[in-house]
This record gives structure tokens, C-alpha cells and sequence, in this order.
């Protein structure tokens, strides 16, 4: 089976981590912006070696999963139906004491207004709760004593089940949560947001956290 | 290469020995009495950034800076950060033209936003605004650097047409740099307006930002700018042992953190991710003047970096402990990193 292809859509702190590690686990990826990919010729090539910068309608034509690293409040510039029938990984966040507040994200959990927003693609969360230096530095290859769990939260359990496998890839224990909605488990403020958890702790803060949104 | 070494405050209040935090107002007088010391004990640079917290009392910063210049002939004088975006580029241009005026010509700008974004409801923005106020914005103030009627349109602020900005510097623009915590994006902007790079390194391995330093002077190249230096600024405290600096510093570091965790996504700082972070591959320079030294001149080459900035201070340190660390710096620190890269 060909590995999956990825875009990732946004080149800013996430974006270029996310790409990389992916590279690393043997994904073909493209990265991409609002604009045009020749802006990103240096930065793909100095740091980020391997993607491809691409518009981001040619990335994710192509692409098997599409990975949203861009500001949550950029959103609205993607045109939903360029992700039509697309498997997008939320890596995105809301988090007003960052970043200021967004109405339409005041309520609820923002992978599930993300979702709604994005009515023909099946929308996973994930990636979204380890800070992009972390991310990187503390991957670590299957079976490693100090390896660390990452969350994927999602409806769709072939959808969890493949993204589950790229967090795995990449350097985590997966941690599957039954829905988008428990994601808001690992939204900002909650238990596990900003700590880097080995899989028994995660487990426990993240059942945790999800009693105290029930 | 020519290697230069600042200071870095943001204003942290201060405490006194028991503990007991000082006024914002000796804070502030304290601030000015470290910017004049930093000059006696051979510190190139004394950079202030701007904050509007109880713990860094420091929104105007440039105040203290012309205080400062007042007192003394050859340090160099500037903001570490400006948030430019929520303010505005002609008034920031202004203050600092009118600092380099005071002091014969030793201003600087570091323009950036720290993790820090208290400015934002205090000033009225919105902070999703903040991409575009901040590209704006540095685009304008390029502009007024550069001295002669500036023109200019758009959206954050009032247009400007062949408008003569006082006042006039005498010996050409001021050193701006944009200081950029691990957006790539930013760096392109930085060698796109011409301005040299600050990396701020907060937390984890420095070498990581190797790449930043390298796209930056490739992105000079194919903007057709010249070379242009590379500023490191981290956090840290210096004392005569490695024990007693950490012994001040932690448990500083570990409240402040603490504090600011929530709204900055930053883990909660334990003793052991403190231990790694003051190791040789961790961001903090906590340790004893032959410590910090090895570790600056490690870092300044795997970086090509040819500045560093000191942050020193942590809201609840004492003004003593904080003389005696800028004493180190200037007189034991500074010297031993040049002979290491000599």
C-alpha cells in the first residue's frame, strides 16, 4: 500500500513541524499557504527538506490527508468544498487567552465547528495539544521508554484509525478518543493541553477532563 | 567577526530579601540603576521590553532608556521588544529617534511581540488582527528608518503623504531588528524589510534554530540586501556557583511560568525539565560565569549568530542579586566568550 499523501495547509510555528515529522515517518508531503509556493521555495528548501510547495488547491487535490495548521481565524479563506470527500486533521486551536477571542468559536469545541464548516470532509482532532518546539523534540520511535502519547478525537473510526497511525508515525503513542466532541479534552485549558504525557498519565488526565465536561 | 553582548529586562518587579515584592515605581528606578551599572561593568547593549503586567511594571520603556542615556557615553540603548503592532510606528519612531538623539546616536528597535499580548485589549486591537497590524506596520516603519518625506497607505492606520517625520537622526537609520520566536515566515519579512534577525530561544535545544539563521541570510541574498547580523536573546541569571544561580533563579523561573502557562501554552516547569533546559543543550543560561560563557560561545557558532542578549531578572529576585549577576556578565561572562571565539 502507498503511503498516504499529506498537505499541510499553513507554513507558520505548526505547519513546517508537522511537515517535517512526517517526512521523517515516510509521507509524502506538500505544504502550502495562502499564497503563492514560490514564497515558500526557501523555507521548504532550508527547512522543511523533501515537501513540496504547492498552491494549496494542488496540494490537496492530491493529497489523502490534509493537515489544517493556520491560524483558526484564517479558516474562513479556505473554500470548504476544496476539501470535499477529504480526511482533514485539525491541528488547530481556539484559544482566546492567546489569541484572542472568535465569536463563531465561543461555544462548543472548536473541532466540531470546524466539522461543521467542513460538511463534505470527515474532520479528525489531532496534533493540536503539544506546543510545535515539543513536538519535535520529544518524538520518540515506537516502543522507546520515553515515549509520549498524543490524543486523535474524532466520529469516523477508519478516519481516527488513519490518522492514529500518522501520530504514531510520527512519534507518539495514539491516544483514540470516541468523538469530536471528547476532543474538547485536549482543547486549551483542559488537562492535557501544553503537557507532554507519557500514555498511562494522559489517559488518566484525559478521563479526567472529560468527566469534567460531561 | 565582531561579537556584541547586551542585557535584556523586562522590567521584573523586584523583591527585597525577605521575599516582599518593591513598588513598580523602585522597580522602575531599580531598572534605570542596572542600565547605568551595565554600562560601568562592560555590557555592549541595554535592552528594555515592553510589558503592561504587575509583575513587569515596563510599558514605557523608553523612558527609562533616555534616563539611562542621561547617565552614561558608549552602552547602546533599546527596546527588547516593541509590540508594534498595537502601537503606533510613526509615535515608535519618534521615541526612538528622539533616545538616539539623547544619546548621541546608540538607539535600537527590536520589534516583535514576545509571547505577550496584554497590549492588545489595553490599546483596543483585536488579536486577530495581529498578522496584518504587524506587516503593516513593520512595512511602515522601514519606511520612516530610512528618514526623507515618507508615503504610505493602508489599513491600520492614517496614510501618510510625503510626510516629513521628525525628528531627523544625524547619522542615518538606527539597527532594527524584528525578533522571532519560530515562525519561518517571519524571517522572510525580517530580510524582506531589511531588518536584522533576533531569535528569541526560550525553551528548548538552540541548535534547532540553525535553520532560521541560514534561511535568513539566503533570504537577504534573494532580496538583494547585504549580510546582516543575527541576534541571539534567551533568558537566564548568572552568580558565582552554578548551585547558588540556580538556587535564585528556579524557583522564579518555576512561579513566573507557572503564572503565564495558561495563556502561553507553556508546560509547567519541574525540576527536571529546569535541569535540561539549564544543561548544554536546554535555552537557559543559569550557572557560573565559565558556564554561561561555554554556552554562549557554543551557541553564537552553531548559530551564526554574533550578538547575544542576556534576559536577566525574574519578577521576585532583589536588585542586589540582579547587580551582581549584570557584574558577572560585563566582567567575567563577556570577556571569557571572547577569548572562546577568538
Amino acid at each position: 500500500m502507498q503511503p498516504s499523501r499529506l498537505a499541510v495547509l499553513g507554513a507558520g510555528h505548526v505547519g513546517p513541524v508537522i511537515a517535517r515529522l512526517a517526512i521523517k515517518a515516510g509521507y509524502p508531503v506538500a505544504i502550502a499557504t495562502s499564497g503563492d509556493p514560490e514564497s515558500l521555495a526557501l523555507i521548504t528548501e532550508l527547512m522543511i527538506p523533501g515537501a513540496q510547495p504547492r498552491w494549496a488547491r494542488d496540494a490537496v487535490a492530491e493529497a489523502d490527508i490534509v493537515v489544517l495548521a493556520l491560524p483558526l481565524h484564517r479558516l474562513g479563506e479556505i473554500d470548504p468544498g476544496l476539501l470535499n470527500g477529504k480526511l482533514v486533521a485539525d491541528a488547530m486551536n481556539y484559544w482566546p487567552a492567546a489569541e484572542g477571542v472568535i465569536e463563531a468559536f465561543s461555544r462548543g469545541g472548536s473541532s466540531e465547528i470546524v466539522a461543521r464548516r467542513l460538511a463534505g470532509s470527515t474532520v479528525v482532532k489531532a496534533l493540536n495539544h503539544i506546543g510545535y518546539h515539543e513536538l519535535e523534540d520529544r518524538a520518540r520511535p515506537a516502543g522507546a521508554p520515553d515515549r509520549r502519547a498524543a490524543a486523535v478525537a474524532g466520529d469516523d473510526h477508519a478516519a481516527v484509525a488513519t490518522i492514529a497511525r500518522l501520530v504514531d508515525g510520527i512519534g507518539y503513542d495514539p491516544v483514540r478518543l470516541e468523538s469530536l466532541r471528547a476532543g474538547r479534552a485536549i482543547e486549551p485549558g483542559g488537562p492535557v493541553f501544553g503537557a507532554v504525557l507519557p500514555l498511562d498519565e494522559f489517559e488518566r488526565a484525559v478521563r479526567v477532563g472529560a468527566r469534567s465536561l460531561a | 567577526m565582531t561579537y556584541t553582548f547586551g542585557l535584556d529586562t523586562f522590567g521584573d518587579r523586584n523583591a527585597d530579601a525577605d521575599g516582599k515584592p518593591l513598588s513598580h515605581a523602585q522597580t522602575i528606578r531599580n531598572v534605570a540603576e542596572e542600565g547605568v551599572f551595565a554600562e560601568q561593568a562592560g555590557v555592549d547593549f541595554f535592552g528594555i521590553g515592553e510589558h503592561h503586567t504587575e509583575y513587569f511594571p515596563m510599558p514605557a520603556g523608553d523612558v527609562v532608556l533616555a534616563a539611562i542615556a542621561a547617565r552614561t557615553e558608549r552602552i547602546r540603548l533599546g527596546s527588547a521588544v516593541t509590540v508594534l503592532s498595537s502601537d503606533d510606528p510613526v509615535r515608535v519612531y519618534q521615541r526612538y529617534a528622539t533616545l538616539n538623539a539623547i544619546s548621541g546616536g546608540r538607539a535600537e528597535v527590536i520589534l516583535g511581540r514576545g509571547s505577550s499580548i496584554e497590549s492588545f485589549p489595553l490599546f483596543g486591537y483585536d488579536l486577530a488582527d495581529y498578522e496584518e497590524l504587524f506587516e503593516e506596520k513593520a512595512t511602515l516603519f522601514a519606511e520612516l528608518v530610512k528618514g526623507g518625506p515618507v508615503t504610505w497607505t493602508g489599513k491600520t492606520r492614517a496614510p501618510l503623504i510625503g510626510q516629513d517625520v521628525v525628528p531627523h537622526t544625524e547619522s542615518g537609520p538606527f539597527p532594527v531588528w524584528i525578533g522571532v520566536g519560530g515562525n519561518p515566515q517571519s524571517v522572510i519579512r525580517a530580510a524582506r524589510l531589511g531588518f536584522s534577525l533576533a531569535l528569541a530561544i526560550i525553551g528548548g535545544p538552540p541548535a534547532r534554530f540553525a535553520a532560521y539563521s541560514q534561511l535568513f541570510q539566503r533570504a537577504l541574498e534573494k532580496f538583494g540586501h547585504p549580510p546582516l547580523p543575527v541576534m541571539v536573546h534567551s533568558p537566564g541569571h548568572v552568580a558565582a556557583t552554578d548551585e547558588q544561580a540556580k538556587a535564585e533563579f528556579w524557583p522564579r523561573w518555576r512561579d513566573i511560568i507557572t503564572l503565564v502557562a495558561p495563556e502561553r501554552g507553556f508546560a509547567i516547569p519541574t525540576e527536571e525539565s529546569f535541569d535540561a533546559e539549564t544543561g548544554p543543550d536546554g535555552a537557559l543560561y543559569v550557572g557560573s560565569p565559565e558556564t554561561v560563557a561555554q554556552k554562549i560561545a557554543t551557541n553564537l557558532r552553531v548559530l551564526g549568530a554574533s550578538r547575544f542578549d542576556l534576559k536577566y531578572g525574574m519578577p521576585g529576585l532583589t536588585h542586589e542579586q540582579l547587580m551582581t549577576n549584570i557584574e558577572l556578565y560585563g566582567g567575567q561572562v563577556i570577556p571569557r566568550v571572547r577569548d572562546l571565539l577568538s
